[in-house]
């Protein structure tokens, strides 16, 4: 089970990040556990200055960037 | 990805030359049609306006349709163009590393360090807070904290490109030069102020994590980066350049020339602070705003007074107000917007004094 979080204080671009990211994940067909995380103080404890923030088990992969489902997949495996 | 990137692609076939260098000979390619172009468009608006559709070039509907057909292709593909390389160049500084180069510095030089960086750091206002509290608890000092978070939307890509788009470069370099020197004094006069007690307590109580991990890019992920930001930025912004230069070519056409100089000519002098009054509530991006100044300034507006409008507009707004109320108290957002706004005015009434 992977554990994804989309950290961000739910502007669009969170929103749309956090869609491409299920979309990554479904097309890649690993099971999955997607939590957005909009809580400042949770968001600083990762250490991330621009959001939209992609978190995988716990690991920043990216920040910063409204990525596609295509750049998230081998961020995910 | 491209697939001609990796490593694996076959090296036996000699008549492919390498990706880096067909990229290279494409963006060249692209380059010259671009300027090519670039260089046709008044004709083409001329043919489009008075030969097609057979309108007369003494008429107003004709010269409101001539600027906005001319207007509306050149503003985009110049946005395209310099939002690409401002792309490129913003994958060299993240947030991250403009916080090491401006933690434990002196709030003389860190302000102007600070106010140069916020133009060249990629930045959206929705990070605001995280980013507020990051500086500030990493020793970032407050004023230089300031001065980046002014700097980043007041003197921004596409501001730049409708002002030189619309006004020239001159225009477009004290607008720079300027809108800097706001940013830089702004944050200095907040420094000195020591209104650390006027942050929320609980912004220090926060613990920062380490940073992640810092990606090493390729030129090619630059260039994507680049090509990610024209998507992002253009695709977003291009209905407000159509409606702006829409509203533009309306005034052009039908407003009376000399029409604005009672209100907001150089003869009246609280036309400056009545300017960045109404501005600075106001929220358009400066997408929007640019080509209907523009257009006043056609009719009689004075520079000095337009350049404060326009600058209270682009960097001061409510919803910056609220976004920030999360971090500071209401006397530190009192003390930021006011003196930004001062210095706003101080630069209309200096621009309406020598011009």
């Amino acid at each position: 089970m992977k554990k994804l979080q989309i950290l961000g204080s739910g502007c669009p671009k969170c929103q749309a990040l956090a869609q491409n990211t299920e979309a990554a994940a479904k097309a890649l067909g690993i099971p999955y556990k997607l939590e957005k995380v909009t809580e400042v103080s949770a968001i600083m404890g990762f250490g991330v200055l621009s959001t939209p923030a992609l978190v995988v088990d716990g690991m920043v992969k990216s920040q910063g960037r409204l990525l596609t489902p295509d750049q998230i997949r081998p961020l995910l495996g | 990805m491209n697939s001609a990137d990796s490593p694996l692609a076959p090296t036996s076939v000699p008549a492919r030359p390498p990706a880096a260098f067909r990229r290279l000979v494409w963006g060249a390619v692209g380059l010259g049609l671009w300027w090519f172009a670039y260089g046709q468009l008044g004709a083409l608006a001329r043919w489009l306006t008075y030969g097609v559709a057979g309108l007369s070039s003494a008429s107003r509907l004709g010269s409101a349709v001539e600027f906005f057909i001319y207007e509306v292709p050149k503003v985009l593909m110049l946005l395209t163009l310099v939002v690409f390389g401002v792309g490129i160049i913003r994958s060299f500084f993240t947030p991250e590393r403009t916080r090491r180069i401006l933690s434990g510095r002196r709030e003389s030089a860190g302000s102007v360090l600070a106010a140069l960086l916020g133009v060249v750091t990629p930045f959206c206002s929705c990070s605001a807070v995280p980013l507020f509290i990051g500086f500030v608890t990493t020793g970032v000092p407050l004023g230089v904290t300031f001065s980046f978070l002014i700097s980043a939307p007041m003197v921004n890509e596409v501001a730049l490109v409708l002002l030189f788009g619309l006004f020239g470069w001159k225009v477009a370099a004290i607008y720079l030069g300027t809108g800097l020197a706001i940013v830089i004094v702004a944050g200095w006069v907040l420094g000195r102020l020591r209104l650390e007690s006027q942050i929320e307590e609980w912004v220090y109580a926060t613990k920062t994590g380490a940073a992640g991990v810092e990606e090493a890019l390729t030129w090619a992920d630059r260039i994507d980066r680049g090509a990610e930001a024209v998507r992002d930025i253009v695709g977003r912004v291009w209905p407000f350049v159509l409606l702006g230069i829409a509203v533009g070519a309306g005034i052009h056409g039908y407003v009376p020339e000399n029409f604005m100089a009672s209100i907001m000519g150089r003869g009246a002098w609280w036309s400056v602070p009545l300017a960045v009054l109404i501005g600075v509530p106001m929220y358009s991006n400066a997408a929007g705003i640019i080509p209907i100044v523009q257009a006043l300034l056609g009719k009689g507006a004075a520079l000095g007074t337009v350049l404060a409008f326009m600058m209270s507009v682009i960097a001061l707004s409510l919803p910056e107000a609220i976004i920030l109320r999360r971090v500071l108290k209401p006397r530190l957002i009192w003390a930021f917007f006011g003196i930004v706004a001062l210095g706003i005015m101080f630069v209309g009434f200096l621009f309406n004094a020598l011009l």
